[in-house]
């Protein structure tokens, strides 16, 4: 990855203004969400939007999309010759005929139609009998050639890689004539090195006169990439600082409040073999699904961290450990013992825990209660039910008692799941794996979405556990977490599984990209 | 005549033609719907409910074209009844449409009874006649089979024509794949979700209703109770196996009616030995069988049945 | 902007209070069709409340009404818990009728005490074998089961009609195509003299009891209701979802059956093709109408029960078609549905956001 800045701050100060959001704020029941934010944006500048989950980021842009209407404040937008105009609060459509193009985290194409007719979508009058594809293909292809994106234009989006589509999302606002581009966390799906080739794309862009609002909480392509930073925290614009001027330390400083305390971990020598994978096969219908040749074991007391971009392999290693798929060829051992069934029950009764990637559709049954929740996974021992009646009273007082040992937090045990916050969500979870004291633990993405308060309470029962024995199989897109928490590390990439032979960030960012480490 | 003689005789391929029109009407208006993520198994319903309303039309005197503009408006008017309750308020299209049918359904008959009390035999009107087309009858077969035809199945080829136009050639089509496969694609470019799939809805469902004035107004000539028979599970399970495309629609329907058609003249044949229902079961028998086959390799429009609601992701 | 958002909690009062106000109103809307037909509006109605408690024996024909329903119901409450789509029951019922037919009608001699429950099991058998199919084509092939469980309804209406005109025709029937009469010893007992309600209806409270039982304090019932609300979860957690799904269809299915055997045994004594006036599709309403709890059938079905009776009563006192009742009836489904959407969500001018 290239480090520098490109762009000095120079010119920031002589440009107009394109954007300026005017004393915005936002209140949820109880929580401000967004306090009086003022903020402007000038012409081709590249403005980075920083903070923690829950700072408010999200809320200020879906205000500026017409997503939300803001409690109080404004919005203004320049025209073409450069004069400001309110823009109408709360109408989407009001924000994309401004000339604000967003791109989100979560993309916003249809799969199953091509990129041309993604990019088309919506651009055309509904009932014209029939498209000017001749004309938006040209209009395409001169955006590509003055930005440098490109992407397949006459595939399906389902056949593209996460790069590809992400550029037919850029290429998509750029059509509808956006002058103003926000990226919301554009570099969590990439991998290094596509997130240099979306940077160069972006500089093109700006020399177009293209404004951008960055949003990301990775410090150094902050630093690398925009012009001026601007921090939230809980709701509140607490630093604006031109990037010229800032250094990682001073900005993870303005985005937390103070230095971010180090997870406490004690050095602990591994113990005996827990899950030993050899030479494990999985062809997936494609690479994402699919691992090749894995061979990898994990120790008592031992944390191993496997980092990498989402969907290179990741799935079909957490699948098979979880039960849900039966490998090509290899073996899976446990405990010494070589596994001959491939089944949820099976993966339970050696001693698997499961934390699952998506909790929400892996992890609970929303409509079902928080007690029902916790027995989920052991409905035949005798503690639960006799001849296939459920004992209630020990189900409420076990769910009571781990509750409390867990400190889930909800409307009570006999509520339905769904009604807890996220973090409870996930803390439930934990307290259904860690109950049966799991000689393995499949943690895959334990922390994504979770503030920083719930994510701290997992890093720490993750390492009780570890203390306690168990061999933990750490799946993480982020490499910071990666880095704190794992004894050794291994690099994911088009279901190749390699050795991190130290915990040097740049080597591992280019493992992660599929280059050989030295 | 043995089995290549039916084949071979225009007359066959005339009632295939005959038998495939209403599904026609059906598979093209449940793709429709369902194109845009909604299942509409209102369907048996508005097929009664087109088939009741545009004979009852025609018979008050509304004229046959009359009659096909009041069936659709029904059919559009009990679509949007769904789509209210399905779209916007996201509820089980399951049960939805399930209601819709007893909805409809109980509405024709009511409708029929309270307007045309003690009837002992059902009154008829001026159907449909086969379409005398100079040029094209001269063609040797095909004319012999097109001539045959109303204007209703000349109207059922055209639509075939027309929607396949609609979803594949022009914006509004592509918004409505848009929103069957991903709403969030469509709402992130300020188009409304509930505007394209309402409209989808209420569209397909005025075509259903067409399918069953088919019936009343073409392939018959009076209205009864259980006319319909099944014809819109039927037409549901074909678009399944048409893969929501309106040219597989199309085969499908066709093939369908040729299989009927078939099994009706082989009737004849062997019908001394073996009992009629053997034949009367074939097709809801091979409805099931097709469905088996495509099964596994269909490809649902992503967002079927899923209910999506503003403003959350 | 409007956004419709869960409510936190919906009270004992919503989940009560809906099935009760749309059963209300969709009888209030007969009043539109009541008035097209150019009825007297309160007559009507009038009419349909002495349809049902006018005397003994209405409300007796009431209850015998219900019988079935309950059934029904029950099946479409089981199956739907497990998002196992059975619209079938109508073709499970008259299964179940066949099976009834097949074994009692002189195969087997035996006392009451045996013969009776030997039928129950057949018609329950049947009955079972008929969800169990569709549930089979879903797990295995993927194949819809709406589709295939509407389309088996016309097979197995078509077969009925078959097997009536051959092997199961009454030689005596004077060339009707119905069954030979189930033997004496096969007869549901009548629960009153000279009232049609018949042990079915026990047979049906017993059933609703054991269903209610089974969903919400047994293991199977819990792993039923996990595969219904979410399958990927169930399956992860390490439950059976195949097994489980087939397994509600069996239950689902044999309880139709059920509904088939004591219209045989305890109404008609014979079997016909109009045996069932559409009770596996009423059956929708009806469990839906109770929020697909199994108590709550009982009290759907009693209540769609009095909707036929009552309206069929007062159609033949005013010459307004009987159809009404059907219309009754999908009228309170669609309610029911709307309000249960007013039950569990509100409707807000802004959401909750990332917080």
């Amino acid at each position: 990855m290239v480090q520098g800045r490109i762009y000095p701050a120079l010119f920031t100060m002589e440009k107009t203004s394109v954007l300026s959001l005017n004393n915005l704020s936002k209140r949820f029941g109880s929580v401000l969400a967004n306090d009086a934010i003022n903020l402007t944006l000038k012409q081709g500048e590249v403005l980075a939007l920083l903070g923690e989950n829950g700072a408010g980021k999200t809320t200020l842009m879906n205000m500026l999309f017409g997503h939300y209407v803001p409690d109080s404040g404004s919005i203004d937008v320049a025209d073409e010759t450069g004069k400001m105009h309110p823009l109408t609060l709360g109408h989407p459509q009001a924000a994309l005929d401004a000339g604000i193009g967003m791109v989100h985290q979560h993309f916003t194409l249809a799969e199953n139609l091509s990129s041309l007719d993604n990019i088309l979508l919506g651009s055309e009058s509904l009932f014209s009998w029939r498209h000017k594809r001749k004309k938006a293909r040209k209009k395409i292809t001169a955006i590509m050639q003055r930005t440098g994106l490109s992407a397949p234009l006459d595939e399906k989006i389902g056949q593209l890689s996460v790069g590809e589509r992400q550029r037919v999302e850029i290429l998509k606002a750029l059509y509808h004539d956006a002058k103003i581009l926000v990226l919301d966390e554009p570099t969590a799906v990439l991998t290094p090195n596509e997130a240099d080739t979306l940077f160069e794309n972006i500089a093109a862009m700006t020399r177009e006169g293209l404004s951008v609002i960055f949003i990301s909480h990775k410090l150094h392509e902050v630093l690398a990439f925009s012009q001026r930073i601007v921090v939230l925290r809980h709701g509140k614009l607490v630093g604006e600082i031109i990037t010229a001027d800032a250094n990682e330390r001073k900005i993870a400083q303005m985005m937390v409040g103070a230095d971010t305390p180090a997870t406490p971990r004690q050095a602990m020598p591994p113990g005996a073999p827990v899950l030993d994978l050899k030479s494990l096969t999985i062809k997936g219908e494609n690479t994402r699904n699919s691992l090749y040749d894995a061979d990898l074991c994990i120790h008592s007391h031992e944390i191993v961290g496997i980092a990498g971009v989402s969907g290179n392999g990741q799935s079909a290693l957490a699948r098979v450990i979880s039960g849900l798929i039966t490998p090509n060829s290899g073996s899976i051992s446990m405990n010494g013992e070589k596994l001959t069934r491939f089944t949820p029950p099976a993966m339970l009764k050696a001693g698997v825990g499961r934390i699952p990637e998506d909790r929400h559709h892996d992890g609970i049954i929303g409509a079902m209660s928080v007690s029902e929740n916790l027995i989920i996974e052991r409905l035949s021992d005798s503690d639960v039910q006799t001849y296939g009646f459920l004992k209630q009273h020990n189900i409420a007082t076990h769910a009571k008692e781990l509750c409390a040992a867990y400190d889930v937090r909800g409307p009570g045990i006999e509520s339905a799941v769904r009604l807890l916050s996220g973090g409870n969500i996930q803390k439930l979870i934990l307290a259904r794996v860690f109950e049966s004291s799991p000689h393995l633990i499949l943690a895959n993405q334990p922390t994504r979405g979770l503030d920083l308060g719930a994510a701290g309470e997992v890093a720490r029962r993750l390492l009780e556990a570890r203390r306690d024995g168990a061999g933990i199989l750490l799946i993480s897109e982020d490499l910071d977490e990666v880095l704190a928490l794992a004894d050794r590390v291994f690099v994911i990439h088009n279901g190749h599984l390699t050795i991190a032979h130290n915990k040097d960030r740049t080597t591992i960012g280019l493992m992660m990209a599929g280059e050989k480490a030295c | 005549m043995d089995i290549l003689n039916i084949l071979i005789s225009d007359s066959f391929w005339a009632a295939s033609l005959r038998i495939a029109t209403p599904l026609i009407f059906g598979v093209l208006g449940a793709l429709i719907c369902e194109r845009s993520g909604v299942l509409n198994l209102g369907i048996e319903g508005i097929f009664v409910a087109g088939a009741m309303a545009g004979w009852m039309a025609v018979w008050f005197g509304a004229g046959l074209w009359g009659g096909l503009l009041v069936a659709a408006s029904v059919g559009a008017l009990f679509g949007l009844l769904h789509a209210v309750l399905t779209v916007p308020l996201g509820l089980s299209q399951h049960v939805s449409g399930l209601g819709i049918t007893m909805l409809a359904t109980s509405v024709s008959y009511f409708a029929y009874r309270t307007a045309l009390p003690n009837l002992s035999s059902p009154p008829r009107i001026e159907p449909f006649q086969p379409l005398d087309i100079p040029i094209i009858s001269d063609i040797p077969f095909i004319g012999a089979v097109l001539s045959q035809q109303t204007a209703m199945t000349w109207l059922a080829l055209f639509l075939v024509l027309l929607v396949w136009w609609v979803l594949e050639r022009t914006p509004l089509g592509l918004a409505i794949r848009a929103v069957g496969d991903n709403p969030d694609a469509v709402d992130a470019q300020g188009l409304s979700v509930y505007a394209l799939r309402i409209g989808a809805v209420m569209a397909g469902s005025a075509l259903m209703a067409l399918g069953g004035a088919f019936l009343t107004m073409s392939a018959f000539d009076s209205f009864f109770f259980g006319m319909v028979n099944g014809r819109g599970w039927i037409a549901i399970a074909l678009v399944i196996f048409a893969s929501w495309r309106p040219g597989k629609a199309l085969l499908g329907a066709l093939l369908f009616g040729a299989f009927d058609a078939f099994q009706v003249r082989l009737q004849t044949e062997v019908g001394a030995f073996v009992p009629s229902q053997i034949f009367l079961m074939a097709p809801y028998v091979l409805s099931i069988i097709a469905l088996v086959i495509v099964a596994r390799r269909a490809e649902y429009p992503r967002a079927l049945l899923k209910p999506w609601f503003k403003g959350q992701r | 902007m409007l956004r419709i958002e869960p409510r936190e909690s919906p009270s004992r009062w919503w989940t009560l209070g809906v099935p009760i106000a749309s059963a209300l109103l969709a009888l209030l809307l007969a009043a539109i069709p009541l008035a097209f037909a150019g009825a007297n509006i309160f007559e009507g109605y009038r009419q349909m409340a002495k349809g049902i408690f006018g005397s003994t024996f209405a409300f007796t024909e009431m209850l015998t009404r219900a019988t079935p329903l309950i059934f029904t119901g029950l099946a479409v409450t089981l199956a739907f818990r497990a998002k196992l789509w059975n619209i079938g029951a109508e073709g499970q019922l008259y299964l179940g009728a066949m099976a009834a037919v097949i074994v009692g009608t002189g195969m087997i001699d035996a006392p009451p005490f045996i013969l009776i429950p030997i039928i129950l099991l057949a018609g329950a058998s049947a009955g079972a074998v008929g969800m169990a199919g569709p549930a089979y084509l879903k797990t295995r092939f993927g194949a819809d089961e709406v589709v295939t469980t509407l389309l088996l309804n016309f097979i197995i209406l078509i077969f009925l009609q078959m097997m009536l005109e051959g092997p199961l025709k009454d030689p005596m029937g004077m060339g009707w195509p119905q069954s030979k009469p189930i033997v004496d010893d096969g007869i549901l007992p009548q629960l009153l003299p000279r009232m049609r309600v018949h042990a079915g209806l026990i047979i049906a409270l017993l059933a609703a009891v054991i269903a209610h039982i089974m969903l919400s304090k047994t293991v199977w019932g819990l792993k039923l209701r996990a595969v219904g609300e979410n399958a990927a979860a169930a399956l992860h957690a390490g439950i059976k979802v195949k097994r489980t799904i087939i397994g509600a269809a069996i239950v689902s299915g044999a309880l139709a059956g059920l509904a088939g055997v004591g219209e045989v045994t305890g109404l008609r004594g014979y079997l016909t093709t109009d045996l069932s006036p559409g009770y596996g599709y009423t059956g929708i309403v009806v469990a839906m109408l109770a929020g697909l709890s199994p108590i709550g059938v009982v009290i759907s079905a009693l209540f769609i029960a009095s909707i036929f009776v009552g309206a069929d009563s007062m159609s033949r006192a005013m010459g307004v078609s009987s159809y009404l009742a059907d219309l009754v009836v999908a009228m309170s489904l669609i309610c029911v549905l709307v309000g249960g959407f007013v039950a569990r969500y509100r409707i807000t001018r802004t959401g909750k956001g990332d917080v």
